[in-house]
């Protein structure tokens, strides 16, 4: 009989399993599995078999739980290749889509107490907007609603929601103050002077603020204890900006250097040199792969932050005010009276394609000086602030589009919003979990562990003094130049510095036969230039 | 132009007319930064709310005896009913329940010495009065004179039955198999190591490998017997006597022995020239140990008036269980579901204490069952990190075991040093090889 048989038929099904493990593991895998069959301990071997299995029945049951979520996501796409997507307008858009969501699309008119900052909550569905002349608004911005609205009567800063839409911060002139959701004043925070900028790590329970000063301090808003005050040494800061995977904060300086911080340490954990004049403003992605800076210089540039390296750097015509970059990877800069929306700037580093030729989206022109950008989260929404007020815009493609309600639920109502504060609570992490690697909580520290070994084992062997100085020791302060000058010098000669001299004559002896070697083959200096006998 | 963006109309999230509000997940990990940190955080927490709850001790049995109780059995057909053995020679029987004594005789004239439930529920004491004694405390009411009685040469030790056959083994200098079947009351077969005359003080039938026998003994020895050659096995010789001898219930060839030197050893019988673990914790002489019915656990009582419950495969308990008013623990069993430990003291009383510490015993909903296994997974899984490993180890411990821990890791240490100055100064061809700690305590093998 023909055809492929039993094997064959295992064969593709083997292949499919191979590629659908692929896949899943492309977006919900944890690194790379532990190689279990070099490990010699049984014991040790199975439980970790047992653990890899688990790893990845969840990482295929998660993407197998792909069929769950309900919605795609927007896009802008040409129908022919005259069409540009850079060309379309806000109105166009408001016409093509439904009503509801038309409606998210809306401007306000604040032209006298800005210009204006905005903040969105977690789950998008507050805004909060302060006017530098002291104008502070919270507003349900779905419905329209108003929260509070207070006249602060001094220079606003920045403004920023804690960990939910109950509380928020405000950098005044002076202090930095809490207020609640109706606009009572619950904290001045005496210990943040003049503050600039604010970001809040949602958690940690940690409010950041940079000051004038150059410091940038740390307050538990869980507790109200002040955590960290780093010294950033490097004058009044110009943009401050967290990455969301790892709540490193990224400080922008004078200088053109991009500083990262973290409250364990008084020294910035890297410095780089991103701009030629001031950083106006930063974003990272929310998986703390890249950063995008823009800079006094009239620069965009884009950094990879795993390997500290400058992607691609874009020029823009006027240096960009603000950068934002949303969920799904489409970042938004504003310069000037502009705002361009770039797409796939991540993807072409990736690639390692050439750059983004032109932008995805623009908007403004209308001789509104921008101040600054936030995406909505889980919408596609973009909120800009300028000397006039706030806009709503929608840009299609940019907001995720499946939510997770454990997480961060933008249809929450008041229970369930009260059991995530407590949860959250619950789970705050420490401000010592902060590092650079975010996964490196939970490691074994092996190192140590050897060494303890080592020190375990009663017969190990004890350092050969003399065999560590003849195995080291290559540049001119070796381990035996070292022990000659340090301790050889006295009077006292035992058997270890006996030895220790031979050694060393025995080398010098070697170098000058070496010396010697070379001279006779190459000859004296000026041989080269004496008539060759033929 | 093909325009489409996001709409979420809010009816979708909730039904009108309905309190239920959807909870859609999306497991993509770039919505879930920081897992590894709020899983840690989430195990801490978890490992501070078990110690949190820790509540081991249930109550005692009755009022208890009036003498020590030196020995206990649990019926191996019913979850309810164990019985005690007490100093005065009172046998009683207990209803775990109600924590109620239901049935108790003046069985013997001394102290009984063991207890053990016959396969048809009747009950065997044997004690240093030299007789065995059959009871039926189901079918009889108390103080009623015994079904039968054997007699012996001299005090008897220590009895077990056979799993299957109407007979069991008493030991006193001699192991003495008795049958059930017959009317006599002189043992049918006796067993004893050819050259050994101290007394045995303890014995066990393994209820897998139903004719082995094994027993401990004065002399220091751990001896083998197979009841179809009616000879003895193997003899193993450790530094210090054995007290008591626990059988593994799933891995049949796998035992536990009590020790004077104050350490339970696990042995392999098929290869017993080293140790499978050694347990090391109690302060003084461990009087008893048993497996837990999993075999995955045991518990021992030792004269240092502690209970400690182990993992097999850890060589460090992970419970002590003390009170004030507990004295020298001379019996410890685990009840039959795997749930309790059963604690027989100097002090007459009975006490039933928690298997785990912080487990409930009541009906849990589905979501709170959910919650416990997360969370226990949750600890197994970051047991390894400093602060957890710290919490879940601290034990508040009474002084005098604290005492006595602190002055024996300093005489251990004592020992120690001694030896290795020993061996830094002899000829490294005259150095005897190091010894494992599993195989230390064993002097010698006889087949």
């Amino acid at each position: 009989m023909a055809g492929p048989g039993p094997t064959a038929v295992s064969r593709s099904d083997d292949r499919e399993a191979k590629k659908r493990l692929a896949e899943a593991q492309k977006t919900y895998g944890r690194g790379k599995a532990i190689p279990t069959k070099s490990v010699r301990d049984k014991k040790l071997r199975s439980n970790l078999k047992a653990v890899e299995a688990k790893y990845k029945d969840a990482t295929l049951k998660a993407k197998d739980a792909e069929i769950l979520l309900e919605h795609d996501p927007g896009f802008l796409e040409p129908e022919n290749e005259l069409e540009r997507t850079y060309k379309v307008r806000q109105d166009e858009i408001q016409e093509n889509v439904g009503i509801e969501t038309a409606k998210k699309g809306f401007e306000l008119s604040l032209d006298e107490l800005g210009p204006y900052r905005a903040d969105y909550t977690r789950n998008g569905r507050n805004l909060l907007l302060a006017g530098r002349k002291g104008h502070i608004a919270t507003m349900d911005w779905r419905a329209g609603k108003l929260g509070c609205e207070i006249q602060l009567g001094e220079t606003v800063r920045d403004a920023r929601w804690l960990h939910n839409n109950q509380f928020f911060a405000v950098a005044q002139k002076k202090y930095v103050y809490i207020y609640d959701h109706s606009g009572a004043e619950l904290h001045c925070l005496s210990r943040h002077v003049e503050p600039l900028f604010l970001e809040f790590l949602p958690y940690h329970f940690l409010l950041a603020s940079a000051h004038m000063s150059g410091f940038l301090k740390y307050t538990d808003t869980s507790t109200g204890q002040m955590v960290a005050e780093l010294p950033t040494r490097l004058g009044c800061p110009t943009s401050l900006c967290q990455n969301p995977w790892n709540a490193i904060l990224h400080t922008g300086h004078q200088n053109g250097t991009v500083t990262l911080w973290s409250p364990n340490s008084q020294t910035a954990l890297v410095k780089a040199l991103v701009h030629r004049g001031p950083v106006r403003s930063m974003a990272v992605d929310r998986q703390g792969r890249y950063m995008v800076s823009t800079g006094q210089d009239m620069k965009m540039s884009v950094w990879d932050i795993r390997m500290f390296r400058e992607v691609h750097s874009y020029s823009c015509y006027q240096p960009g005010s603000s950068v934002a970059i949303s969920d799904r990877g489409l970042t938004a800069v504003g310069w000037g009276t502009q705002v361009s929306v770039w797409k796939g700037l991540f993807d072409a580093a990736q690639a390692d394609q050439g750059k983004v030729k032109s932008p995805y989206m623009s908007w403004g022109g209308d001789g509104q000086r921008i101040e600054n950008m936030r995406w909505c989260p889980f919408e596609d929404v973009l909120g800009v602030t300028h000397d006039k007020g706030f806009s709503s815009l929608l840009v299609p493609g940019a907001g995720e589009p499946n939510f997770d309600a454990l997480e961060a639920n933008p249809y929450e109502n008041t229970r369930q919003r009260q059991e995530g504060e407590v949860r959250s609570l619950l789970n705050k992490l420490q401000p010592e979990m902060i590092s650079l690697d975010p996964t490196f909580i939970g490691r074994l520290d092996t190192i140590s562990n050897q060494k303890r070994q080592e020190e375990r084992d009663l017969d190990r062997r004890a350092e050969d003094p003399i065999e560590k100085m003849k195995n080291r020791g290559r540049g001119r302060n070796s381990a035996l130049r070292k022990y000659l000058r340090k301790k050889g010098r006295g009077n006292v000669i035992d058997e270890r510095r006996l030895k220790a001299e031979a050694l060393r004559k025995e080398r010098s002896s070697r170098a000058k036969e070496k010396l010697r070697a070379e001279r006779e083959e190459l000859g004296p200096a000026l041989g080269r230039f004496a008539k060759k006998e033929m | 132009m093909k325009i489409k963006a996001l709409s979420r109309p809010t009816a979708s999230q909730q039904a009108p007319g309905t309190a239920v509000v959807r909870q859609p997940r999306n497991l993509d990990p770039a919505q879930h930064p920081f897992e590894r940190a709020r899983e840690y955080t989430r195990a801490l927490n978890a490992t501070k709310l078990e110690r949190l709850f820790a509540a081991p001790f249930l109550g005692q049995m009755g009022d208890g005896h009036v003498d020590g109780v030196y020995s206990m059995a649990k019926d191996p057909g019913s979850l309810e009913r164990f019985a005690s053995g007490s100093g005065d020679g009172v046998v009683k029987v207990w209803d775990l329940p109600t924590r109620d004594e239901v049935w108790n005789t003046q069985a013997h004239e001394n102290i009984v010495k063991g207890v053990c439930w016959t396969p048809d529920r009747k009950l065997l004491s044997c004690a240093s009065d030299k007789t065995v004694k059959l009871f039926d405390p189901y079918n009889s009411s108390s103080e009623s004179p015994p079904l039968a009685t054997y007699l012996g040469q001299s005090a008897f030790t220590g009895i077990t039955h056979h799993r299957s056959l109407p007979a069991f083994a008493a030991s006193s200098s001699v192991i003495s198999i008795y049958d059930l079947s017959r009317p006599s009351s002189t043992p049918s077969q006796t067993l004893h190591w050819p050259t050994n005359v101290d007394t045995i003080t303890s014995v066990a039938f393994n209820q897998t490998e139903t004719s082995i026998l094994g027993s401990t003994g004065l002399d220091r020895s751990v001896i083998m017997y197979d009841l179809r050659t009616s000879a003895p096995l193997t003899k193993l010789v450790l530094r210090m006597a054995s007290n008591a001898i626990s059988w593994n219930p799933m891995e049949a060839f796998n035992f536990a022995v009590a020790n004077e030197d104050h350490n339970v050893y696990i042995f392999d019988m098929r290869k017993m020239d080293r140790a499978l673990n050694v347990l090391k914790d109690h302060v003084a002489a461990v009087m008893d140990v048993e497996f837990s019915p999993t075999g995955e656990e045991l518990v021992t009582a030792s004269y240092d008036r502690t209970v400690r419950l182990w993992s097999r495969a850890h060589g460090h308990s992970r419970e002590i269980y003390h009170t004030k008013r507990m004295q020298r623990v001379f019996s410890a069993k685990f009840t039959p579901d795997n749930k309790y430990v059963l604690s027989g003291s100097d002090d007459g009383n009975v006490r039933l204490w928690r298997c785990n510490a912080s487990d409930r015993s009541g009906v849990k909903s589905a979501r709170q069952r959910a919650k416990l296994e997360y969370d226990q997974s949750l600890i197994k899984r970051y047991s390894h990190m400093p602060e957890i490993r710290r919490i879940r180890r601290q034990r508040h411990v009474p002084k005098s075991i604290k005492k006595a821990r602190e002055i024996k890791r300093e005489e251990l240490d004592a020992i120690k040093r001694r030896q290795e100055n020993v061996r830094k100064h002899t000829k490294k061809s005259q150095l005897p090889p190091r010894q494992s700690e599993r195989e230390k305590m064993i002097l010698t093998r006889e087949q």
